[in-house]
């Protein structure tokens, strides 16, 4: 059985952070220590060793949309972010309300075999906010994290139902936090810049309410909940204040709404609609302290790809969403000014846990762990070149920017799926 | 200039060449014979996702008097229905040859987008809620004209009135008129301004009544009857009782001051009294003096030579 060793870095993970060769066996690690010789070597030379890091969200578009993405693409997308775990979002077509359909798309990230592919489950069937989806079938297939993700559940009773219903089942519900009937027609921030460019807002408020309203129930059930994607500084302030009262809840944020604002909509260009919307250099600002504090438990791509030509039309026509498995590393180090130990809690081990997969993701790097493990140079330059990206779309936000911090190899279940910067399968 | 996309993009001096050379433009006009060989062998194109009659027969019309080979693009006519994409069809007919593309869309932003598929100079001829540029440059004119501002508009009054919050024409008018010098007041109910003030330079008042006498030009927006489905209206009549010209509004008004109106108007809603019997109303005259601001534009992106050329051969 080959041997793969990873020489010369150092190893960062829950329990601190020292110079070790890592190596692994058999799908696990075998030995942390100095100086490690195997068959196989990795020189991890001026990297950092972590656990793989686990996206809570991403949509891989497989089934109905292979046009954009499919799980293989996706996967090996991920696996170049130095990711050994992806969320895939249910809205796919048909979506992942059945145990049909999530069987389906495990298998296929199995097949792909380049990350663990954990499907989600819808909170009701269709995502249409009607009618509970059958939780009890799908927990029973695997599923953790349930979600609408694209649309919120709009009707108050049946969020509750659906939290009083979840509750013996140890699942989690994650919310896509947005009222629509205030965001009709909206296609970015609601604030001067779309005042400016005479296009429909998407104010902040619904956001916020819908998280308030969630918060509440909450409380009244007692059954946790994560929400997605935080985007504005009175959410994240929503979120802190249910967490000093010992409410069971998680909350993510995405690295584009940490790093980028809404001024970017004047170009017209539909790369940068998204949604919730890119907001302003203030709610930057609060999205930081709050990855910072422990507010934000998790740095989740929202990776949301969409054919080209589905975005080379004008704003309101063109779908929201943006690529972010393979940046989500560069800008988590370089834009963030957190130690490593943090962006790493916040890539791996806090996701992991939100996941349910804390049992063989997220884990310390240690002898008798699963081998799932990220190695990356957090000091590399690198320029975004869309053409080079792996997934088969191409809208990200980030064209020809440099970012610092880049994946070099990543080893899921003992194999080196990816070697210097290139995917092996 | 390249492209007309949005008076953001203009100073008060670009604004003032283009009003000056709309004076020459208005003299071909007025001629027994109104066309010039100035833009012979261009192709001006216009492409029109969105119903206009009368700014795409201004343009044309405008084309056509500088000898200009015009091509019009109607959406119900054309492969868009067959779901060719807009990068498609700007790719497919520029490949055609054309010099201008003259551009309306619902969605703002659209002409702007368009610059990135052709080399060909676009005109924005009103994208969504965002900009209508000769809109404004005509608005412009006809204040110039109709109060003898030739050297600018320091200290008059306008107040726009209505809708400004969907409006294109107020966008670029705002813009227009505080570059030329003026005080604008936007007038409207709070759910008919756009969320955010923060940059425009202007004051803001729900209280018509409080100004009209002291305005030196009152612009009325067209105000739609899908807005009351927003929850953005009570009625159109409370729209019309707080905020429409009446009659007895009318007769407040100055005896110098302009009314104005982009068309097509709502008589009964924003318009009560019959324009015909307001003395200060220069709403054909902002129409006619459209044709002449759309040969300045067109003469100003295609042309070359002066603008004194244009005067000469026939």
């Amino acid at each position: 059985m080959t041997r793969l060793v990873i020489t010369g870095g150092t190893v960062v993970d829950q329990q601190g952070e020292r110079r070790a060769d890592v190596a692994v066996q058999g799908g696990q690690i075998v030995e942390v220590g100095p100086d490690l010789a195997g068959d196989d070597v990795l020189d991890a030379t001026g990297c950092i060793v972590s656990p793989g890091f686990v996206d809570l969200h991403t949509h891989l578009r497989e089934p109905g949309k292979e046009e954009a993405e499919t799980i293989e693409t996706g996967s090996r997308a991920a696996a170049l972010g130095g990711f050994t775990a992806v969320v895939a979002m249910p809205n796919t077509d048909p979506a992942q309300d059945s145990v049909a359909v999530v069987e389906f798309v495990r298998e296929q990230g199995r097949r792909a075999g380049l990350c663990e592919v954990l499907p989600s489950g819808c909170i009701t069937v269709g995502r249409n906010g009607e009618q509970l989806a059958p939780y009890g079938e799908l927990a029973a297939a695997g599923v953790h994290l349930f979600t609408d993700d694209g649309n919120g559940v709009q009707d108050p009773q049946l969020m509750r139902r659906a939290l009083e219903y979840a509750k013996p089942l140890g699942i989690v519900l994650a919310q896509h936090c947005e009222v629509t009937s205030l965001t009709k027609g909206a296609v970015m921030h609601e604030g001067s810049c779309c005042s400016r460019l005479g296009l429909p807002g998407w104010p902040a408020l619904a956001e916020e309410l819908m998280l308030f309203r969630d918060i509440e129930l909450v409380r009244l059930t007692g059954v946790p909940m994560h929400f997605l994607h935080l985007s504005t500084a009175r959410s994240v302030e929503l979120v802190r204040q249910a967490k000093a009262e010992g409410l069971p809840v998680t909350a993510e944020a995405t690295p584009h709404h940490f790093t980028l604002t809404d001024e970017l909509l004047e170009s017209y260009d539909a790369v940068y609609k998204v949604n919730p919307p890119l907001r302003t250099a203030d709610d930057i600002a609060a999205l930081k302290i709050g990855l910072a504090d422990g507010t934000i438990d998790a740095i989740a791509t929202d990776h949301a790809p969409h054919a080209p030509h589905t975005k080379e039309a004008p704003l309101d026509q063109a779908p929201p969403g943006m690529l972010g498995l393979e940046t989500a590393l560069a800008l988590a180090v370089g834009e963030l000014g957190l130690p490593i130990q943090r962006v790493l809690a916040l890539l791996s081990w806090n996701p992991a846990a939100i996941a349910g997969v804390a049992d063989r993701h997220g884990r310390p790097v240690q002898a008798g762990e699963p081998a799932n493990l990220a190695v990356f140079d957090p000091a590399a330059e690198w320029t975004v070149v869309p053409a080079n990206l792996a997934s088969k779309s191409r809208n990200t936000p980030y064209a020809g920017r440099t970012v610092t911090g880049r994946v070099r190899h990543t080893v899921f279940g003992g194999t080196a799926v990816v070697r210097d910067g290139v995917a092996t399968r | 200039m390249k492209h007309l996309l949005s008076i953001e993009d203009l100073d008060a001096d670009d604004i003032h060449r283009l009003l000056e050379l709309t004076d020459h433009m208005v003299e071909v006009s007025s001629r027994p014979i109104p066309k010039v060989p100035a833009l012979r062998g261009k192709n001006v194109v216009s492409l029109f996702f969105e119903d206009s009659t009368r700014t795409r027969t201004s343009f044309d019309t405008a084309a056509k008097r500088l000898s200009a080979d015009t091509m019009n693009f109607a959406v119900s006519s054309s492969s868009v229905n067959k779901g060719e994409s807009l990068r498609d069809t700007i790719e497919t007919i520029s490949a055609m040859g054309v010099d201008a593309f003259v551009v309306r869309h619902k969605s703002s932003g659209a002409p702007q987008m368009i610059t990135r598929w052709t080399n060909a100079s676009i005109v924005n001829a009103g994208d969504g809620w965002h900009q209508h540029p000769t809109q404004a440059l005509l608005d412009s004119y006809t204040i110039r004209t109709g109060l003898n501002r030739r050297d600018g508009f320091e200290g008059l009054h306008i107040a726009i009135v209505g809708d400004i919050k969907h409006s294109r024409v107020a966008r670029s008018d705002v813009q227009a008129f505080t570059k030329l010098g003026a005080h604008v007041t936007l007038v409207a109910p709070p759910t008919l301004l756009p969320p955010s003030l923060d940059g425009w330079p202007v004051d803001v008042s729900h209280d018509l009544d409080s100004l009209i006498a002291d305005v030196d030009v009152l612009y009325l927006l067209r105000v739609q009857r899908e807005r009351m489905d927003d929850a953005l209206l009570p009625s159109l009549e409370e729209y019309s009782a707080l905020y429409g010209l009446t009659p007895a509004r009318a007769a407040r008004l100055a005896p110098h001051a302009l009314v104005m109106h982009p068309g097509p108007m709502n008589r009964g809603v924003e318009m009560v009294v019959d324009p015909s019997e307001l003395p200060g109303s220069v709403i054909l005259q902002q129409v006619t003096n459209g044709v002449a601001v759309r040969m300045a534009v067109l003469f100003t992106l295609l042309g070359s030579g002066s603008a004194a050329s244009i005067g000469d051969s026939q």
